[in-house]
């Protein structure tokens, strides 16, 4: 007989996981007594989610299912954040966490929460053990769910008395879930229609998610995007899907896209979105998107299909499977004078930056890290304008090498990413592109970094505000700036702090790097940035670089919200 | 319009609220809803009445099918259906008028489920509207109390 806890263990090996992320707590004490004798690399966060969003990065970095564990009610409730950023995203996550036990569910226990009542919209699926017998099979199917389909967060609350209670049942799989069919088998009239309209559009253009990443299958809308001469444009997710240093490449498109993918947008007569799952960010003006195309959808989940934009061909089913069949079936084409326009375009408005400021531009930080790195790093980032610069400034090649909270837009995910990435990819380069405000969310796992010696490379784009928000206040706000400035000068009355008081910025990043055990280093004008990465990538174990930079530097080009994507700002008068 | 909609769920904790969830999240009252367990072991109906928007409604069925208890669903707004509703209601019957009240009741179908000193309990079932104009009905003689069902479906054969 074994226990609960037991299965548990048992089912995180079954499934192949090597790695845990996480932090005990009184309901989670049996399971945690089992971790001390299992043949698993357990990473002790300092903050819950820190734990899910490591386990994040790990996912996307490895494709493998990230894994953590946290105690009920406060452990729990702090996971939230990691779950819900990582369902937006489609990111297999297993999060195991205690209960109360069984009798004092829904007694206001201590330390009680209704984690399946609070995690519900959160998560791919959720369980609330009831009967120990279930577990191994649970577990088993908990995983299953999280990694098929559109992968997604799945958590499985177990009570104390679950984890102590005997039980001889195991699960050995297969797992049948009656009404789980996760991956749809692609009509073949769908995809000879699709191919169809793909050799007849003078104009196409791929629109590449993270739909592509997660289903493997970059090298697919590589092959199919050279031999149909189609010119390719990315969302956030889908950045690493396709080379963005191909002449095909038209980089990002959307509210902060290029102006070449979004005049490609506006003019192509065929949009295919490959795993894209149409934004707002990235459709702008609905009515207006992609006015004169055809619109075709590849995608694993039929409720992706005209979810927000009306799709005229959707392809439902395995986007590799998909590619697979659709390759032989385009013909190859030349394709010259759309591409002649399109490249035109993206000649004439690159993404750039004024190269003559004599003040340290974060844009420039991030092409020098791409120069430092070779192009060869993994890029995590925190959110907000350094968030956008990351996307414009390196150029990324391969999949799982830009890792981003792109659905929900979660400050504070990418230092702790970047650990669960390190953790994947021991011998990888992996720096953090991290604004200043949204860094200092969950610093405190820099420890886990250092003890664990994860050397992860955090660039902190230091502009003393939130930038983002700072951007919208004066584009759209009458230049009030509310709350946003994490410089002490110049605030608003209600923000003001008294100047006997006044430090200049708090706080000290480069103590704060070196209180962590971490290496710290600043600098604050051009010609200190190059070494100082070098010395940044050559030094063992984490540093913490911080770039004091512009104050209030814009991401340009714009589509302001609720716009057309054709009517971008490149530049504020 | 007002949607119907049907799901087949696992008879399980927690399916009831992921289905609910889905549509309480959009701001969208459920009119009527009833659930009970089929013919097939393990397996439960949840039929739905909600007014909405076709194309938020075309979405939610959709997301409804991604749930991983849910096994089907069919938006049946437009399909051939055969539909009940069964309603009790409590009606005031002094002696003087009641054997008149039973007549008339029984005269629009209902029958006559318990009899108290001052007041009878009536019992109806039929299709939504009929339901509804015999309550209209009963209104003169002060409904003391009323239940519904709510609505349930099943699909004409050789509909959807
Ligand atoms: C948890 C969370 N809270 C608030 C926001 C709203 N928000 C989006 S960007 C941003 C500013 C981020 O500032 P910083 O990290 O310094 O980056 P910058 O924009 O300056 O590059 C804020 C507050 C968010 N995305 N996430």
């Amino acid at each position: 007989m074994r226990t609960g806890a037991d299965c548990i263990i048992d089912g995180l090996l079954q499934a192949g996981t090597t790695t845990v992320f996480g932090l005990p707590g009184g309901t989670v004490l049996d399971i945690f007594a089992k971790l001390y004798h299992a043949p698993l690399e357990f990473f002790l966060v300092r903050h819950e989610q820190g734990a899910t969003h490591m386990a994040d990065g790990y996912a996307r970095a490895s494709g493998r299912v990230g894994v953590c564990i946290v105690t009920s009610g406060p452990g729990a409730t702090n996971a939230v954040t990691g779950l819900a950023t990582a369902n937006m995203d489609g990111i297999p996550m297993v999060c195991v966490s205690g209960q109360v036990p069984t009798h004092m569910i829904g007694n206001d226990a201590f330390q009680e929460a209704d984690t399946t009542g609070i995690t519900r919209a959160v998560t791919k699926h959720n369980y609330l053990v009831k009967n120990v017998d279930d577990l191994p099979r649970i577990l088993a199917e908990a995983f299953e769910i999280a990694r098929t389909g559109r992968p997604g967060p799945v958590l499985v609350d177990v009570p104390k008395d679950i984890q102590q209670a005997k039980t001889s049942a195991t699960f050995s799989g297969p797992v049948k879930i009656r009404g789980y069919k996760p991956t749809p088998e692609a009509s073949p009239r769908d995809i000879a229609t699709l191919a169809e309209a793909i050799n007849k559009a003078q104009k196409p253009l791929f629109l590449v998610g993270g739909g592509v990443i997660a289903g493997e299958a970059a090298a697919e809308v590589t092959t199919l995007a050279r031999k149909a001469q189609i010119p390719v444009t990315t969302t956030l997710l889908g950045l690493g899907a396709f080379p963005e240093t191909d002449p095909l490449a038209l980089r990002m498109l959307g509210m902060h896209g290029s102006v070449a993918a979004n005049r490609a947008v506006s003019e192509c007569d065929l949009l295919v979105s490959i795993g894209a799952r149409f934004d707002d960010r990235v459709t702008g003006k609905i009515a207006l998107f992609a006015p004169n195309a055809i619109k075709a959808h590849i995608d694993i989940d039929p409720s992706a299909i005209s979810k927000s934009v009306a799709i005229d061909i959707p392809v439902i089913g395995h986007v590799k499977a998909v590619l697979q069949a659709l390759i032989p079936q385009v013909e190859p084409r030349k394709r010259t004078d759309w591409l002649n326009q399109v490249s035109a375009w993206a000649r004439e408005f690159p993404l750039t930056f004024n190269r003559d400021d004599q003040e340290l531009l974060p844009q420039e930080v991030i092409e020098q890290v791409y120069l430092a790195t070779r192009g060869e790093a993994i890029i995590t980032t925190e959110v907000g304008q350094h968030q956008m610069w990351a996307a414009h400034f390196y150029k990324y090649t391969h999949p799982r090498t830009f890792i981003s909270s792109g659905g929900l837009g979660t400050m504070g995910f990418g230092l702790p990413a970047a650990i669960g990435v390190q953790a994947a990819c021991r011998d990888r380069t992996v720096v953090t592109i991290a604004g200043d405000g949204s860094v200092q969310m969950n610093f405190q796992e820099l420890v886990v970094a250092v003890e664990h010696d994860l050397p992860i490379k955090v660039v902190i784009l230091n502009n003393g505000h939130l930038g983002m928000v700072r951007q919208w206040q004066e584009m759209f706000y009458k230049r009030e700036y509310s709350a946003v400035r994490l410089r002490q000068d110049d605030r608003a009355a209600n923000e003001q702090i008294d100047t006997t008081r006044r430090k200049g910025y708090l706080p000290d990043f480069v103590k704060l790097a070196e209180a962590h055990g971490a290496t710290g280093l600043r600098v604050d004008s051009k010609r200190e940035v190059g070494p100082a990465l070098k010395k940044m990538l050559a030094q063992p174990g984490p540093v913490v670089l911080e770039c004091i930079v512009k104050p209030e530097e814009n991401v340009y080009p714009m589509v302001p919200p609720g716009a057309s994507l054709t009517e971008m700002v490149q530049n504020m008068a | 319009m007002k949607h119907i909609i049907t799901a087949l769920v696992e008879n399980q904790p927690g399916v009831l609220a992921r289905v609910v969830g889905l549509i309480s999240g959009r701001g969208y009252n459920i009119e009527s809803l009833s659930v009970g367990p089929t013919h097939e072991t393990g397996i439960s109906r949840i039929t739905m009445q909600v007014p909405g928007d076709d194309r938020v409604l075309a979405q939610v069925t959709k997301q409804l099918n991604r749930l991983v208890d849910v096994i089907q669903v069919n938006d049946l707004t437009t399909a051939p259906l055969l539909h009940r509703e069964l309603v009790l209601l409590k009606v005031a019957a002094p002696p003087a008028e009641r054997a008149a009240l039973i007549k008339t009741a029984q005269t629009a179908g209902a029958t006559v489920v318990a009899e108290e000193s001052a007041a009878v309990t009536l019992q109806i079932i039929g299709e939504q509207a009929d339901v509804a104009a015999f309550i209209e009905q009963m209104k003169p003689y002060s409904i003391l109390d009323l239940a519904r069902s709510g609505i349930i479906v099943l699909a004409r054969s050789g509909a959807a």
